[in-house]
């Protein structure tokens, strides 16, 4: 990935979040949320991350947010007017998010692997092939409970979801 | 250089091809209800009064879309302008891109050079176009969504909600035919087909997975919106569902993503089940009899012939999903969802695990 | 090639962003996608240290975490539609219920 691809795809990255938290309308937060989503499987894909690139757009982008949309839907969310906060809160988030940002901008700089060059990669790096023999050998177990996990949610989801009566 | 140019020419040419059958299957579909319905269908625009006899092409063809795109275009009261308008655009974008993955042929040998006739050969094919496929579904929404029109919403929340339950036996269907053939690519599956058995009998995927070719043509009309499946469209009923509030372009836009869908599915039908661009006894250099004589054709006209093997596989599965569509009566919502979750996903499930005890025990 | 810490600090700033989200906005289904945001976030790191380094491993915890994502947004999504059903509001300023 070279540093034009970096830019052309990190700056609408950064916008379009902050596009999500901004919008007053949920319906339009949500669609900026995909675009984000987007954005990131075309990053992945220029990081050699062919199948998690195309899983984020059928899990993320086609399943997840579709239930976003769905729920804001059924409530009718319209867009709101500026929300009334507590004196101060707006003035706390900013500058609890620029701490943040700031100490994160300072470790990530001095990881050890900052700057040793990147190693070079096999080939059939992030194919299907490469993944699944990692993913049913040595990621074994986390594969099985995480298939127990997706069945007690959707048992949660519909448990919860129903109608009493 | 070249590389790039060879790519923009296939993806160029699946395009055109896309677009054009779309519009073909569109006057299929007039003349075809009528024959099938005895009666003589669209016939009223005519060159010199007769010509060209009764096939109601020109109607179709010309007279429709020029009707569509000189109507009004309007945005209903009160509703988003920008989604109303996006909302098609959106439906048609992730449909229009997914063709690239399916090959049309086997190779094409110029000079040195051997370009495969397949527009991106991606190693996640499959999953390629399930993704896109799954984004479909934003098309739904956001046309219901954006109509400030509560039947719409209406619509779009059952299309969407259909969407998503036939996505999954589609793609356990899939499952079991990757499994069978070692890829996800589709080029590699269709050339897996290309082997006989017994010497005679050309190893098509149906062969191999009839239950999985049920499950995914049902799957697929299911997921396309056509009729027996088409509630959050019902014609005479909800007028046009979700896109009851869309007229002029938009609503060509909205049609035109219902025919494209259908020819992806027949395009996935072939590639998996039917061998794709396999003709029968054809090989790279010519036909290879199994009573043993070879007669050998360059490489240009055995591509040729492979193009013309999947486009008359495609049309005819493009034909047969017309013919169910004007034959059958349309499902009741719940016996629709009923369907897909207590009837196709069971299948498919135990159509993977059948597959899985066949492939691990030959 | 961009250095590996061109990655991380974006991902950084997605998170960063993410948790400015969470913090400003009171809608509940916004906080949602903020913390979707987040995850995101960490997703894209850990891509980018897969590249860097080599290894396949990176990409699957992805796709660990993106199970947990879809579980966690089924869930929590359900139980907003409760909330809703019984106190018609999803601003967290006024589900204060379980507040001393």
């Amino acid at each position: 990935m070279d540093y034009v691809t970096f830019f052309a795809l990190a700056l609408p990255l950064i916008f379009v979040a902050t596009m999500v938290i901004v919008h007053p309308s949920p319906v339009y937060s949500a669609l900026f949320l995909v675009m984000t989503l987007f954005l990131l499987a075309v990053y992945f894909l220029f990081l050699e991350a062919h199948l998690v690139a195309v899983l984020q757009i059928i899990v993320y982008a086609g399943a997840i947010m579709v239930l976003f949309l769905f729920v804001i839907m059924l409530l009718n969310l319209q867009a709101e007017p500026r929300e009334q906060q507590r004196r101060g809160v707006h003035r706390a988030a900013l500058i609890g998010g620029g701490v943040l940002a700031i100490e994160l901008f300072v470790l990530l700089r001095r990881l050890p692997t900052g700057d040793t060059p990147d190693r070079a990669l096999p080939p059939g790096f992030g194919t299907v092939q490469a993944l699944s023999e990692r993913l049913f050998t040595d990621f074994l177990l986390p594969f099985e409970i995480t298939s127990i996990l997706l069945l007690v949610a959707m048992v949660g989801a519909v448990v919860l979801a129903k109608r009493q009566g | 250089m070249a590389d790039f140019a060879i790519t923009f020419v296939l993806t160029l040419m699946v395009l055109l091809m896309v677009l054009n059958l779309g519009g073909v299957l569109l006057w299929v579909e007039r003349k075809g209800s009528a024959v099938l319905q005895d009666r003589i269908g669209a016939n009223r625009a005519a060159i010199f009064g007769k010509l060209p006899f009764n096939l109601g092409i020109i109607n179709t063809l010309v007279a429709d879309p020029i009707k569509l795109f000189t109507k009004e275009n309007f945005v209903p009261q009160g509703a988003d302008k920008l989604l109303h308008t996006l909302a098609p655009i959106i439906a048609l974008l992730p449909v229009l891109v997914t063709f690239i993955a399916i090959p049309f042929g086997d190779v094409l040998v110029i000079g040195d050079r051997v370009i495969n006739l397949q527009a991106a050969s991606l190693n996640v094919g499959l999953l390629y176009i399930v993704a896109m496929v799954s984004l479909g579904v934003y098309g739904v929404v956001l046309g219901g969504w954006a109509s400030n029109n509560r039947w719409a919403l209406l619509g779009g929340i059952r299309g969407a909600a259909q969407m998503i339950s036939y996505e999954i036996p589609m793609g356990l269907s899939l499952v079991a035919v990757v499994m069978t053939f070692g890829s996800l690519d589709l080029q590699d599956i269709a050339r897996a087909q290309g082997h006989l058995i017994g010497g005679w009998i050309p190893a098509w995927g149906i062969l191999y997975q009839p239950l999985a070719f049920l499950i995914f043509m049902v799957a697929g009309i299911a997921e396309s919106k056509r009729v027996p499946f088409d509630l959050p469209e019902a014609e005479s009923e909800l007028i046009s569902g979700y896109f009851t509030e869309y007229s002029g372009a938009k609503q060509a836009t909205f049609m035109l993503v219902d025919f494209i869908e259908s020819i992806i599915v027949a395009g996935l039908v072939t590639a998996m089940f039917f061998g794709g661009w396999q003709v029968p006894f054809l090989l790279r250099d010519g036909f290879h009899c199994p009573w043993g004589s070879v007669i050998s054709l360059p490489s240009v006209v055995v591509a040729l012939l492979q193009v013309g093997s999947f486009t008359l596989k495609v049309l005819f599965f493009c034909w047969l999903q017309i013919m169910i569509r004007w034959t059958l009566p349309r499902f009741r919502y719940d016996q629709l969802m009923n369907l897909s979750w207590k009837g196709l996903i069971p299948l498919s499930l135990g159509n993977v695990v059948i597959t899985a005890l066949l492939i691990f025990l030959l | 090639m961009v250095p590996v810490s061109y990655h991380l600090i974006l991902s950084g700033i997605l998170f960063t962003i993410g948790v400015i989200g969470v913090l400003l906005r009171r809608n509940t289904i916004i906080i949602f996608m903020a913390i979707e945001l987040m995850l995101n976030a960490v997703n894209l790191s850990f891509v980018a240290l897969a590249h860097h380094l080599g290894s396949v491993d990176g990409q699957l915890i992805v796709l660990f975490v993106m199970a947990v994502a879809a579980a966690e947004a089924a869930v929590g999504l359900a139980i907003i539609l409760l909330v809703f059903r019984g106190r018609e509001t999803i601003n967290a300023d006024e589900l204060n219920l379980m507040r001393w």
